[in-house]
């Protein structure tokens, strides 16, 4: 338990010190990589309360994080257009303000997490893992065929959003937001585990029966944990979208999916800061084996490979020796 | 008239070739308890296989035959190499596993051939159209698809209830453990039956890469078809796999002919084809959610 704490704090500490060596270093595009890895870990972070804690293999949380990017993208879209979003059955204008735009992402993507967690949970096992992965799917296929904005090349916005006192266009404050946003996830996750609701979650990934017979209902609370998880992918979603400036159906589509389940597994199922570190190690594996080869994502899938067949704990997993912390 | 028989027999087709993936999907599923992702590139291996060596020989039919061979000799390798020390992991472990499969396959595939694409020649026998009773021209090889698709289900009907190999196939989903206390090779019969899978995937592969084009990535769109189609079905069972491709190739093929027509009758045209369009390429997920809401194991699941 010490252990894993120092891990955390050392991941999280690394994480922030590259990006403030590299700010200070003036190396612009790796404070944005740093960026990158910490928007990734919140979707993970995200992820993790689900498909860790909860024993939820979601294969659609792309779902989730392109709901939070479009969400973004259709309110900055209409803030420069200056046209309301909505007409009816109120009015609702656009915005360029971050700290209006993601509560909106977060309870949108909590909105569809909430329908499809209610319907995917009556399924266990695989059938969940393709259940999920359709919802994304359909998603994906809506976001391309619907022309309103942009269908399938995307929609850009060319202003980032604003933050009050903090100018998001440097790179180093935006960095700042999002490692702030990734500290508060991984404060919320370690105070959820440990509560009682945490607690039950884990019970039921562990012992369904013997939870329902101390008389616990597993549904509604890992119908809880999985909103909660898409509301955490939704916001991760926003900044992202706010990152690139560009929202686009790829944010949706199930590779996407796969990626954010990659990192959890990377760096450690179950582990509070395993996603931190599986996004950062990921970043960089892309980072630097894009300079070796063109065809990097073969060397990757070797990689992976590797980890999943002899490092089942994964990264973190080899540093504690232990194939899970629960 | 005509035109919704054409949109039938294309469902029908479109079925057909959901179908070969999806036999060798929930083969592996109901034998070895196996979600394999990376059936998609032995998809792509198959059309690969197929364009490349009709290329060099110029004839179809060894293309046809290579891209069988291809696959099911990758189906094989992979199978011994990979997915036999993931049979006693979970799902999870899976997932991931043949995700990294996706990704080393692709990229090792376009660093071969590029990212072109490739297209074959049909032979002349099977190019062109035939008029069909009613006076439908419809293109032969399409045809084709179909009863290649009808032929190997039943074949595969009858080697799963006639034949020694079978017995054990189902013997091995009813338990594993008991099989092999019984004298059944069971690391050879999952190689098998994983290859088998394979060879079915390499030849919808090379099907589907005649009519459309040959390039990286075709697979994963059908991939995901694939796995909506077994769920539908109900994971393990072939019947269920038939029932629910011809299903999704309906559904789809139709949905996408008909649907914009059919709202334009209660709103204006270009809002109707936009809604229509939304819709038609939502329905087969709709479809399989409503599904599995009503039957949670699948239409023909026994497990859930």
């Amino acid at each position: 338990m010490r252990r894993d704490m120092t891990i955390n704090l050392v991941i999280f500490g690394l994480l922030v010190a590259t990006a403030i060596g590299a700010h200070l270093m003036g190396e612009g595009f790796t404070v944005t990589l740093a960026t990158k890895a910490a928007i990734f870990g919140l979707a993970g972070v995200g992820l993790n309360l689900a498909l860790g804690y909860g024993g939820l293999v979601s294969f659609g949380h792309a779902a989730f994080f392109g709901i939070g990017g479009y969400v973004t993208g259709i309110f900055a879209s209409h803030a420069a257009s200056g046209q309301p979003i909505l007409t009816l059955p109120f009015t609702l204008a656009g915005s360029n303000e971050m700290l209006g735009i993601w509560p909106m992402a977060m309870v949108a993507a909590g909105l569809a997490a909430l329908v499809i967690g209610a319907l995917s949970l009556r399924t266990t096992g695989v059938y969940f893992i393709m259940v999920t992965l359709a919802f994304a799917q359909m998603l994906f296929y809506f976001a391309i065929s619907w022309p309103r904005y942009g269908g399938e090349d995307g929609l850009s916005f060319y202003v980032r959003n604003t933050f009050p006192g903090l100018n998001t266009f440097d790179p180093i404050q935006y960095f700042a937001i999002c490692a702030t946003l990734l500290g508060l996830a991984l404060l919320f996750t370690a105070v959820v585990t440990q509560s009682r609701f945490g607690l039950a979650l884990q019970a039921a990934r562990q012992n369904s029966q013997r939870t329902v017979a101390v008389g616990i209902r597993p549904y509604g609370i890992r119908l809880t944990a999985f909103v909660l998880s898409g509301m955490i992918v939704g916001l991760a979603g926003a900044l992202y979208a706010d990152l690139n400036r560009f929202v686009s159906p790829a944010m949706l589509s199930w590779h996407m999916s796969g990626e954010i389940m990659v990192f959890v597994i990377l760096g450690g199922v179950g582990r509070l800061c395993g996603p931190v570190a599986g996004a950062a190690i990921f970043i960089l594996l892309e980072h630097l084996l894009g300079g070796v080869s063109d065809y990097w994502q073969a060397l990757l899938g070797l990689l992976l490979l590797a980890i999943v067949l002899f490092a089942p704990g994964g990264l973190i997993g080899i540093v504690t020796g232990s194939r899970r912390h629960a | 008239m005509l035109l919704l028989a054409e949109q039938a027999l294309n469902g029908l087709q479109y079925g057909m070739m959901l179908f070969l993936m999806a036999a060798g999907l929930t083969l592996v599923f109901g034998v070895m308890g196996l979600i394999n992702l990376a059936h998609g590139s032995l998809y792509m291996i198959g059309a690969f296989a197929c364009a490349a060596v009709a290329a060099a020989t110029g004839s179809f039919w060894l293309g046809m035959a290579a891209s069988l061979a291809a696959a099911a000799a990758a189906g094989a390798v992979v199978e011994m190499a990979v997915i036999r020390r993931l049979y006693a992991r979970d799902h999870l472990d899976q997932v991931l596993a043949t995700f990294a499969l996706i990704l080393f396959f692709s990229e090792g595939t376009r660093w071969v051939f590029g990212s072109f694409p490739l297209y074959l020649t049909l032979p002349s026998a099977l190019s062109g159209a035939v008029t069909l009773p009613g006076g439908l021209q419809y293109p032969v090889f399409r045809l084709v698809i179909i009863a290649v698709g009808a032929a190997v289900a039943l074949g595969l009907w009858l080697l799963i209830t006639r034949t020694r190999l079978g017995i054990r196939i189902r013997a091995g989903e009813a338990d594993r453990e008991m099989i092999g206390a019984l004298g059944v090779d069971i690391a050879r019969l999952y190689t098998i039956v994983f290859a088998l899978g394979a060879a079915l995937a390499g030849l919808a592969g090379a099907l589907v890469g005649s009519i459309q084009s040959v390039q990286v990535g075709m697979g994963e769109p059908v991939l995901i078809l694939a796995f909506v189609v077994i769920v539908i079905g109900g994971i393990g069972s072939v019947k269920g796999a038939l029932v629910g491709a011809l299903l999704v190739g309906m559904t789809d093929t139709l949905g996408k002919a008909l649907l914009p027509g059919l709202l334009a009758t209660v709103m204006d045209p270009s809002s109707a084809n936009t809604i229509g369009s939304a819709l038609a390429s939502m329905m087969i997920y709709i479809l399989m959610a409503v599904i599995l809401i009503a039957r949670p194991q699948g239409l023909y699941g026994a497990r859930a």
